[in-house]
C-alpha cells in the first residue's frame, strides 16, 4: 500500500496524536490511514550485541518496563516517564514521536543524545523485495515537520547503539509538574563519542546544541547560566507562541543546563 | 451523610445529557445534531455584509438539513419571536444579524441526522464581516473609533462607595501607599461541557433539558424570546457536571439554540447541541479580568486612615452579569478591615471579548487579590510584619464596613473573632517556624527559594443587598401518599453536593431517615422558582426555606411544628387517605410551602450603596506556603492552610470537598490559567494549551482544611455560604508567598497568573531596578 502510486495512506501507530484532533478534523477524515497494529514485527523492544532497536509500535510503556532499559539506558526511561499519563505513555509510539516531528517531541531528544538511527523501509517498485535506509536521527530532521524520508517509506524501526554513558540527563520543562507539553527540554549523555546536548521546543526541530557541545568537550568554564547564552544563540531559535516566550526558553534553557551540568566538564 | 449521587457517578451510571437514549427518552425520531456556525477571526467588531451558504459543497445535502439564522426568529414563536437573550439586559442576540461585537458570536444554527454532515455544512457556511476598529484593551481608555453602544468611554455600569472623606484623610496622612493588581480571565473547566436537548411537545410546549445552574432563568430567557408565558415553555435540569458560574447564564444561550431549532424542525423532533471542549471555551463565558488601584492612607502604627480604591473591569461584548459581578467586586474592594474612610469606584467596560460571566466569587476574587497584596505591601513599607498589620486593622464586632454596614454576632452565636481566626490559620500553618526555617533554606539552596503568604479575606453570603428581596424565592415540601417526602426546588446539583445537603435538611427537621426523602428532579412544571444556583446561597438561603416549608407541611397535616418521626410519615399518609377517601374531587397534592423573608433589621440602599450588603459574611484566613525554582522561575505550592467560619457545617466531608477543590481551582488562576488572547478571541482553547492544575500540582500534604463554626440563625440549619470562599482567599495568599520567597530580589508579583514567565519577567525588571 506504501508503494501504489498516488498518495500513500498514512501510517497509524499509537494514535495519540491523530485522534486527539479527530472530531473536528474534517480534511484528516477525508485521508486514507494504514494501521499498523497488527503487525507483529514492529512490536517491542529487541537487544543486539551492539544496539538496542525499538521497533515502530514500541511505546514508551515498553521502555519503561524494559529491565535492560532502565539499567542501561535511563535517559529513555526518564523522557518516557515525562510524558502525558501511562495510558498514552502505554500507546504511544517512539516511531510515531518522530513521525509526528513536532519540535517539542520529548521522545526524540532522549533519542537523538543516544545517537539513534531510524531505520526506513520501503516496496522497491514492485520487484518484491524491500528497500532499507538507515538515517541518524540528528539528521533526519530538515526543517518544521520536513524529514529525510521518501514518499512510500515507512519507519520500522529506531536503532541505539550500546554503548557506556557516564552522563544521562532528562529535563523536561512544561508549564505544569505532569501531562504537559514542554515549552524547553534537554537530553544530555556523554559516552565515548562525546558530549550530547539536544534540545526541544526552541527551534523549528529537535536539534543537538553543537556549540554547547564543544563547549563542553573543551572544557570550557562555565561560572553561571549565562555562561551558555553565546553557544546557545548559535544552536537553538526559540519563538513566541501560546505556550510561552522566546526570551523565557532561550534563558531557561541555559539555566536548565547551568544547573544540571554543575559540576560536570568547565560548568561550576 | 454519605453522598446521595456518589456511586452513580463514580460507576458511571448516571446519566448527563449526552448519555440518554437517542431519542431522549421521546419516541419523535432520534435528536438531530445541532452545531454553531460563528463569527470568523479577525473582526472583533463589525458588520456582518453576507451569510454564504454552500461554501465547498462536497456531500452536503441541504434538504436534509434545519437551518436557522436570526432570520427565522420572529417566525418561529408565531410572528411574535424576540431576537435577544434576556439576562440583566437584552444586548446580546439569540444569533448575531447585521453586526457582530465579538469573534466566535452564533450567527446560524445548524441541524441534521449525520452528525459528521453537520460538521461539514458548519464548515461551509462564511460569515463575511466588515470590520470595524475593535476595543480589545479594557485597560486603557477607548478611541473615538472604539467606543460602541452608545456608552461613555464604553463604561457600561458604574458603581461607587463612599465613606467618610477620603481626598481629607489622605492629605493628613503620615504615610500614603500606593499599588496596582491585576488579574486575568479564568475559564472554568467544568468536567462537563455545555450542552442541551430541545423540543416542542404535542401541546406545543417549548421543551428544554440539560446541563444548567439555573432552571428558572433558561426558562425567562424562552419565555422572553419566544414571546409566551410560563405555560408555553418548560425547563428541565440534567445531571451536571459542574459548572461554578460558567452554566449560570451561557445556557440560556445554548437552550433558545435548540429550542428554535427543534421549534424549526417540527414534528416533535428533539435536537441536541454537545459543545466539544474548544468550541465551549471559545464562545461561552469567562471570570471578569480586573484591574485594581488601591491608594492608602496609613498611620506609623499601621493604622488604615483613608482607602482610595479603583477597579475597571473588562465586561466583554455584552452586560450578561457584569453589573453585579462588578458590584461584589467593590464591596468586598476594601476587605475585612475597618477604615474610617473609603472610596471604592468601580467601572465595567464594555469590549470585543467574548462576553465575561459568572465564575465562582463573582468579582470578588479580583478586589480581594488587590486588597490582599496591597496590605503585605504596605506592611513591607512600614516594616512590619504582615499578621500584625492585618491584626491592628481586621474589623471587630461594632465597628463597620466600607458601606456602613455593621459587623455584629447574630444571637444566639457568639461574635465571629476575626483576629483570632486569622491565629488560629498562623499556627495551623507553623507560620512562625516556617518562616525562620525558610530563612535558613533560602541561604543554603542556589535554585530554590521558598516562602509564605497570608490572606484574610470575607465573602458576603446569599445575594447582594436587596437581591433577595426581589426574587422572593419559593420552595415546596410535597407529602407523598406513601408518607415520603419530596423536597421541590429549582436550586441544582452540579457536583457540589445538594442534594445531599437538602436530603439532610429535610430529613433532620422532620426526624425522617434519609430514605424518606426524594429531592425532585428540577423541572419547571413541577419545582417552584427557588432561584438561582449561584452566590453561596443554596444551603443558607433554600436550606432555610426547605425547613420552613417542612413546618409548612407538618401544620397542613395537623401536627405542630415541632413533630418529628414517625407520626410525620403517618399524619401525611392519613391525609391522602383521608382524601381519597372523601374522593370526587381531583386527588390533591400535599404542599409545605416557604416564601423568603428577609432577616429581620437588614437595610441597604441600592441608590447610595450604603446600608448592610450582605445578611452575614462568612470570614477566613488562608496560609500558603511555596517554593520557587530559580531554574525555571516556577512557583508551586507545597502547603496549604485553609481556616474559614461558615456558620454551621452541616456535611464536613462535602464541606471540605468545597474548599479543597475551591483552593486547588485559585491555585490555577494564581499561577498557571493564561489565556492567550488573538483578536479577542481565546486562541489556546484546548486542554494542552490552557493549563489547569493536576494532583500533582497540589500539596504532598493535601489541603489542610479548618472550620469555625458560629450557626447563623437564619441560615439552612445554621450555615452560611462556604462554595465562593476557597476562590477569594489562595490567589493572594499566594503571590504573598511568592514574594516572601523572593524578597532577596524585591520582585512585587501584582499581576495573576504568575507564570513562570511573568515571574522571570520581574525578576529581570527587579534586576533592572537594582543595577
Amino acid at each position: 500500500m506504501m508503494a501504489a502510486g498516488g498518495t500513500p495512506p498514512t501510517p497509524m501507530a499509537g494514535c495519540t496524536d491523530v485522534l486527539a484532533h479527530w472530531p473536528g478534523n474534517l480534511a484528516g477524515k477525508e485521508r486514507a490511514y494504514l494501521d499498523l497494529s497488527g503487525v507483529g514485527e514492529l512490536r517491542g523492544v529487541r537487544w543486539t550485541g551492539t544496539h538496542m532497536q525499538l521497533g515502530a509500535l514500541a511505546t514508551y510503556w515498553d521502555v519503561v518496563t524494559d529491565a535492560r532499559c532502565v539499567a542501561e539506558m535511563p535517559l529513555l526511561v526518564a523522557a518516557a516517564r515525562t510524558i502525558g499519563a501511562v495510558q498514552i505513555q502505554s500507546r504511544a509510539t517512539w516511531a510515531g514521536n518522530i513521525a509526528n516531528a513536532s519540535p517539542a517531541a520529548d521522545g526524540v531528544p532522549a533519542l537523538m543524545a543516544l545517537d539513534a538511527s531510524v531505520v526506513l523501509v520501503s516496496g522497491n517498485g514492485g520487484a518484491g523485495g524491500l528497500e532499507r535506509e538507515e538515517v541518524r536521527l540528528d539528521e533526519f530532521y530538515l526543517g518544521y515537520k520536513k524529514l529525510r524520508m521518501r514518499t512510500g517509506q515507512l519507519i520500522e524501526a529506531v536503532r541505539v547503539p550500546r554503548r557506556p554513558r557516564s552522563v544521562s540527563i532528562f529535563e523536561k520543562v512544561g508549564a505544569r509538574r505532569a501531562q504537559a507539553i514542554t515549552k524547553v527540554g534537554a537530553a544530555i549523555a556523554r559516552s565515548d563519542a562525546g558530549w550530547r546536548v539536544v534540545a526541544n521546543s526552541v527551534a523549528p526541530t529537535v536539534r543537538r546544541c553543537r556549540a554547547v557541545e564543544e563547549m563542553l568537550e573543551a572544557g570550557a568554564v562555565v561560572r553561571s547560566p549565562l555562561g551558555f547564552a553565546a553557544a546557545l544563540a548559535k544552536d537553538v531559535a526559540p519563538i513566541d507562541d501560546i505556550r510561552s516566550t522566546a526570551a523565557y526558553r532561550r534563558a531557561v534553557l541555559g539555566r536548565v543546563l547551568y544547573f544540571a551540568l554543575r559540576g560536570k566538564a568547565g560548568v561550576v | 451523610m454519605k453522598r446521595i449521587e456518589g456511586l452513580a457517578k463514580l460507576t458511571g451510571a448516571e446519566r448527563y445529557v449526552d448519555d440518554g437514549p437517542a431519542d431522549a427518552g421521546l419516541g419523535m425520531g432520534p435528536c438531530l445534531w445541532g452545531m454553531t456556525v460563528r463569527s470568523p477571526p479577525p473582526h472583533a467588531r463589525g458588520r456582518v455584509k453576507e451569510i454564504r451558504y454552500g461554501k465547498g459543497g462536497g456531500g452536503i445535502d441541504w434538504s436534509k438539513l434545519v437551518v436557522v439564522d436570526h432570520r427565522d426568529i420572529p417566525g418561529l414563536a408565531g410572528g411574535r419571536g424576540v431576537n435577544e437573550v434576556l439576562m440583566i439586559g437584552t444586548d446580546q442576540p439569540v444569533l448575531a444579524a447585521e453586526y457582530v461585537r465579538h469573534v466566535h458570536e452564533a450567527v446560524v444554527l445548524i441541524a441534521g441526522e449525520d452528525r459528521e454532515m453537520v460538521r461539514r455544512a458548519v464548515a461551509a457556511v462564511e460569515v463575511v464581516v466588515e470590520g470595524e476598529e475593535a476595543a480589545l484593551d479594557y485597560r486603557v481608555e477607548p478611541t473615538a473609533a472604539q467606543v460602541q453602544g452608545g456608552f461613555d468611554a464604553n463604561v457600561l455600569k458604574r458603581l461607587g462607595i463612599n465613606k467618610g472623606d477620603v481626598e481629607a484623610a489622605l492629605a493628613a496622612a503620615p504615610i500614603v501607599v500606593e499599588g496596582e493588581y491585576e488579574t486575568g480571565a479564568q475559564e472554568h473547566v467544568y468536567i462537563e461541557c455545555n450542552g442541551m436537548i430541545g423540543w416542542v411537545d404535542a401541546a406545543g410546549v417549548v421543551c428544554v433539558k440539560g446541563s444548567m445552574q439555573c432552571p428558572y432563568y433558561v426558562l425567562n430567557a424562552l419565555k422572553h424570546t419566544f414571546a409566551c408565558d410560563e405555560k408555553g415553555v418548560r425547563v428541565i435540569q440534567t445531571a451536571t457536571g459542574g459548572g461554578f458560574g460558567g452554566k449560570e447564564d451561557y445556557p440560556s444561550v445554548i437552550g433558545l439554540h435548540v429550542a428554535l431549532l427543534a421549534a424549526k424542525a417540527g414534528g416533535g423532533r428533539p435536537v441536541k447541541m454537545i459543545y466539544d471542549r474548544g468550541e465551549d471555551m471559545q464562545a461561552t463565558t469567562k471570570r471578569h479580568p480586573c484591574l485594581v488601584r488601591h491608594r492608602t492612607g496609613v498611620d506609623r502604627d499601621g493604622r488604615l486612615l483613608a482607602q482610595d480604591i479603583q477597579v475597571r473591569m473588562d465586561a466583554g461584548a455584552y452586560v450578561t452579569l457584569s453589573p453585579v459581578v462588578l458590584s461584589r467586586g467593590i464591596i468586598h474592594a476594601a476587605g475585612p478591615y475597618f477604615c474610617p474612610n473609603v472610596r471604592v469606584d468601580g467601572k465595567a467596560i464594555l469590549t470585543n471579548s467574548v462576553p465575561y460571566g459568572a465564575f465562582r466569587g463573582f468579582g470578588a476574587p479580583q478586589t480581594i487579590f488587590a486588597c490582599e497584596r496591597h496590605m503585605d505591601v504596605i506592611a513591607a513599607r512600614l516594616g512590619m510584619a504582615p499578621e500584625e498589620l492585618r491584626r491592628r486593622n481586621l474589623l471587630r464586632d461594632g465597628q463597620t464596613t466600607a458601606t456602613g454596614q455593621v459587623i455584629k454576632a447574630h444571637a444566639p452565636s457568639p461574635g465571629t473573632d476575626r483576629v483570632a481566626l486569622m491565629d488560629r490559620a498562623l499556627v495551623a500553618a507553623g507560620w512562625a517556624k516556617k518562616k525562620q526555617e525558610h530563612t535558613a533554606f533560602n541561604a543554603a539552596s542556589d535554585h530554590l527559594r521558598r516562602g509564605m503568604g497570608l490572606a484574610t479575606f470575607w465573602h458576603g453570603a446569599g445575594f447582594t443587598g436587596s437581591g433577595e428581596t426581589y426574587l422572593k424565592s419559593r420552595v415546596h415540601v410535597a407529602g407523598l401518599p406513601d408518607g415520603r417526602v419530596e423536597v421541590r426546588i429549582a436550586t441544582t446539583e452540579m457536583g457540589q453536593g445538594t442534594t445531599t445537603v437538602m436530603t439532610q435538611i429535610a430529613a433532620d427537621r422532620l426526624g425522617l431517615a434519609a430514605d424518606r426523602v426524594v429531592v425532585a428532579v428540577p423541572d419547571t412544571t413541577v419545582v417552584p422558582n427557588s432561584g438561582p444556583t449561584v452566590a453561596s446561597r443554596t444551603v443558607m438561603v433554600v436550606g432555610r426555606l426547605v425547613e420552613r416549608a417542612c413546618e409548612d407541611l407538618l401544620v397542613r397535616v395537623g401536627l405542630g411544628k415541632d413533630a418529628k418521626g414517625a407520626v410525620v410519615g403517618e399524619a401525611v399518609r392519613r391525609w391522602h387517605h383521608l382524601r381519597n377517601a372523601e374522593g370526587g374531587g381531583p386527588r390533591g397534592e400535599l404542599i409545605g410551602e416557604a416564601v423568603y423573608r428577609a432577616p429581620p433589621g437588614v437595610q441597604w440602599d441600592d441608590a447610595t450603596y450604603r446600608g448592610d450588603a450582605y445578611g452575614t459574611f462568612g470570614w477566613a484566613a488562608y496560609v500558603a506556603e511555596v517554593e520557587v525554582d530559580l531554574r525555571t522561575y516556577a512557583a508551586r505550592v507545597v502547603d496549604f492552610v485553609a481556616v474559614q467560619e461558615v456558620g454551621s457545617v452541616i456535611n464536613p466531608t462535602l464541606a471540605r470537598g468545597q474548599v479543597a477543590g475551591g483552593v486547588v481551582q485559585a491555585i490555577g488562576w494564581a499561577l498557571m490559567e493564561e489565556f492567550a488572547w488573538k483578536d479577542g478571541a481565546m486562541a489556546n482553547a484546548t486542554l494542552t494549551n490552557y493549563i489547569i492544575p493536576t494532583s500533582d500540582d497540589v500539596p504532598r500534604g493535601g489541603i489542610r482544611v479548618e472550620f469555625v463554626e458560629n450557626p447563623y440563625p437564619h441560615g439552612g440549619k445554621g450555615s452560611k455560604g462556604i462554595g465562593e470562599l476557597p476562590m477569594d482567599g489562595p490567589g493572594p495568599a499566594i503571590a504573598n508567598a511568592v514574594a516572601d520567597a523572593l524578597k532577596e530580589f524585591g520582585v512585587e508579583p501584582n499581576r495573576l497568573p504568575l507564570t513562570p514567565e511573568r515571574v522571570m519577567g520581574m525578576m529581570e525588571k527587579a534586576e533592572a531596578a537594582h543595577a
